[in-house]
């Protein structure tokens, strides 16, 4: 049987995601024995527009190019998985969509603005072609991506782990920040994946993952608020990584630029 | 309640104790503070005991205090005891192989465990042991973990403002499912055995007869430890499963984030799920279980259908089971009072004050 062929493809990103392949290690000997991997830039196999199996998409939409990229890419590959939190949700620079104040923005940053070609917003790859499955997080980890490739490789659905941090943080036996400290931990409405990496080392859940299921966003702002949260800083809790995702932007708007939250800038 | 035989031995005992049981071949785990709580781990000295240490506990609010006393056990509790030990959070049940010819071969992964033994254990945590004992009967990754702890319970001195106890009938003393048991006075111990394992280790220590005043210490700090604020509200576990439609359960849900925090700190909750973790080759794979919660999607999902998509529904499967169908299903309530899930939810629900809204209602037309 042909190995099924694999491509990575690289959008508006830092590029880390794609370390989840390179820092395999010994599994990725293996991963290239299972598969064919046909493009993948940072790891020096570079055939954008041939056929694949898989298709992994790093980054979000920023440019126009990239607009009539991701259809090239759609249109050659049977599965499409997009990689990370740019890719699924706009990512880090989607929060430039807040203010809406994109060409404003551009011609006070670049000396020569005429040779800048963006996007207004920034946009998850989900937005311009049909996505087959999308892995969260910024960055993905290892794990998920190779539990993701094995079930394609069975021919299957890949589990779609959309439970909470909190449930991975007592399995872990990490004690709740929030409960003994008082941090503003996003942990009760953000997706496992990370395997509490924050919370184990004594930090406060920053939402990397993207909202889990039932992420109930108002009733943890309402809760940041009673930790001593002014409303600037509970909407930079939702909208940071993720703000794009509904869930998040739906909350972090109602805290965002409120009168309160100026005075504290 | 103290019906065993009771000796005294100071606080540099506890030094022999631990020796002791080290000697038999036990792996000692025991309590320590470790990012501003109490924690059951691995105990190669009595110097990282939790000396002094005391505790506050509100709805959603758990904080540690030093103080100068030289007590080891001055606190309620932590957020885990023994449930990790007996119902591990994530274990590989059976792992399967492909064969040359395409058939499957199912390995067995059940390993030997090494005696362990738990200093610490309250009056709550043996009750929801035994709670545990009943729904695991036939478990054998849970029968052979159980089969070789041996549990040294403190009664409990110092009960939290979110410990309810003393209402459920589980404590603050440990009355029973103990091999050992210690009663910490101002300069050391009343011990008692409750087992031939713990006769055993108990022969070995530098124990005194005790004296009237140490046995009258010890019942002070006990009915001293018994007034706790928080009890258990008059309701009828009954009753519960007809109040679905309740207003109650909408308020609720308003409040609550549905993390499952509270069942993850139940020391009786038991609920898990299962997955198939294969090896990148597709040739093996591990079959795991790990702690899941009724606050998840997946717990109420049968094939095509969420039986409980919200979270009124997650809250109300949590109460009435926990305080209601439990007593059907196991002979008494879910609940040894130890007050975890207030605690630790992290939006400070504490499930009694439901409970009391529940007994004023009337229940569905």
């Amino acid at each position: 049987m042909a190995r099924p062929r694999i491509a990575v493809h690289k959008f508006s990103s830092c590029d880390g995601c794609q370390l989840a392949f390179l820092n395999l290690g010994e599994a990725l000997l293996e991963l290239s024995e299972q598969v064919e991997i046909l493009h993948f830039l940072e790891a020096g196999m570079n055939d954008p527009a041939t056929p694949v199996d898989i298709a992994f998409v790093e980054g979000s939409l920023s440019t126009p190019d990239e607009l009539e990229r991701i259809q090239q890419v759609r249109a050659n590959s049977r599965y499409l998985v997009t990689l990370g939190a740019c890719a699924t949700s706009g990512g880090l620079q989607a929060l430039r969509n807040l203010e809406g104040r994109h060409d404003e923005w551009r011609d006070a940053i670049y000396a020569q603005p005429e040779y800048i070609q963006t996007l207004k917003e920034v946009r998850p790859i989900a937005s311009a072609v049909k996505v087959d499955l999308e892995l969260w997080g910024c960055p993905v980890n290892s794990d998920q991506v190779l539990a993701a490739v094995r079930a394609l490789l069975f021919g299957v659905s890949p589990v779609d782990d959309r439970d909470r941090v909190c449930l991975e943080c007592k399995r872990q036996q990490a004690v709740c920040v929030m409960v003994t400290q008082g941090r503003p931990c996003m942990g009760p409405v953000t997706r496992t994946g990370c395997g509490a990496l924050c919370p184990r080392f004594g930090r406060d859940c920053y939402g990397c993952f993207g909202p889990s299921e039932t992420a109930q966003t108002d009733t943890l702002a309402q809760r940041f608020a009673g930790l001593g949260l002014v409303p600037d800083a509970i909407a930079r809790r939702f909208l940071m990584i993720n703000s794009q995702a509904p869930a998040f932007l739906q909350t972090g708007r109602v805290f965002f630029h409120t009168p309160a939250g100026d005075q504290d800038d | 309640m103290l019906t065993q035989e009771q000796h005294y031995m100071p606080r540099t005992g506890m030094v022999t104790l631990l020796t002791e049981l080290q000697q038999r071949g036990y792996e000692v785990i025991g309590p320590g503070v470790q990012d501003g709580a109490i924690v059951f781990h691995p105990l190669t000295q009595v110097d990282s005991l939790p000396q002094g240490i005391e505790q506050t506990q509100q709805p959603g609010h758990y904080r540690l205090h030093q103080t100068e006393s030289a007590r080891y056990f001055s606190w309620a509790n932590g957020p885990q005891a023994l449930k990790p030990l007996t119902f591990a959070p994530r274990e590989t049940l059976w792992r399967s192989e492909q064969n040359a010819d395409g058939s499957l071969r199912f390995t067995e992964t059940l390993a030997d465990r090494s005696l362990t033994a738990v200093i610490g254990i309250r009056g709550c945590d043996l009750a929801a042991l035994a709670l545990q004992e009943q729904h695991f009967a036939e478990d054998p990754y849970y029968r052979q973990r159980r089969a070789n702890l041996l549990l040294i319970a403190v009664d409990c001195s110092h009960p939290a403002d979110t410990c309810f106890c003393a209402s459920t009938g589980d404590g603050p003393g440990a009355d029973r499912g103990y091999d050992i048991a210690l009663t910490e006075l101002d300069d050391g111990y009343l011990v008692r055995a409750n087992s031939e394992p713990g006769k055993a280790v108990l022969a070995a220590l530098p124990l005194e007869a005790a004296s009237q005043k140490h046995l009258e210490q010890a019942d002070d700090q006990h009915r001293h430890a018994r007034q706790q604020q928080r009890q258990l509200p008059r309701f009828d576990p009954e009753r519960l499963i007809h109040q679905g439609q309740s207003a109650v359960w909408e308020a609720v849900a308003d409040r609550c984030l549905s993390c499952g925090n509270c069942t993850s700190v139940c020391p009786s909750c038991f609920c898990f799920s299962e997955q198939e973790v294969p090896e990148l080759d597709g040739q093996t794979s591990s079959h795991q279980r790990q702690w899941d919660s009724c606050f998840s999607e997946g717990h109420s999902y049968i094939h095509g259908h969420r039986f409980r998509p919200d979270t009124r529904g997650r809250y109300r499967q949590w109460l009435t089971h926990k305080f209601g169908s439990w007593v059907e299903q196991y002979g008494r309530s879910g609940c040894t009072g130890c007050g975890r899930c207030i605690s630790w939810c992290p939006v400070g629900i504490d499930p009694l004050e439901i409970l009391e809204q529940l007994g004023q209602e009337g229940t569905d037309e």
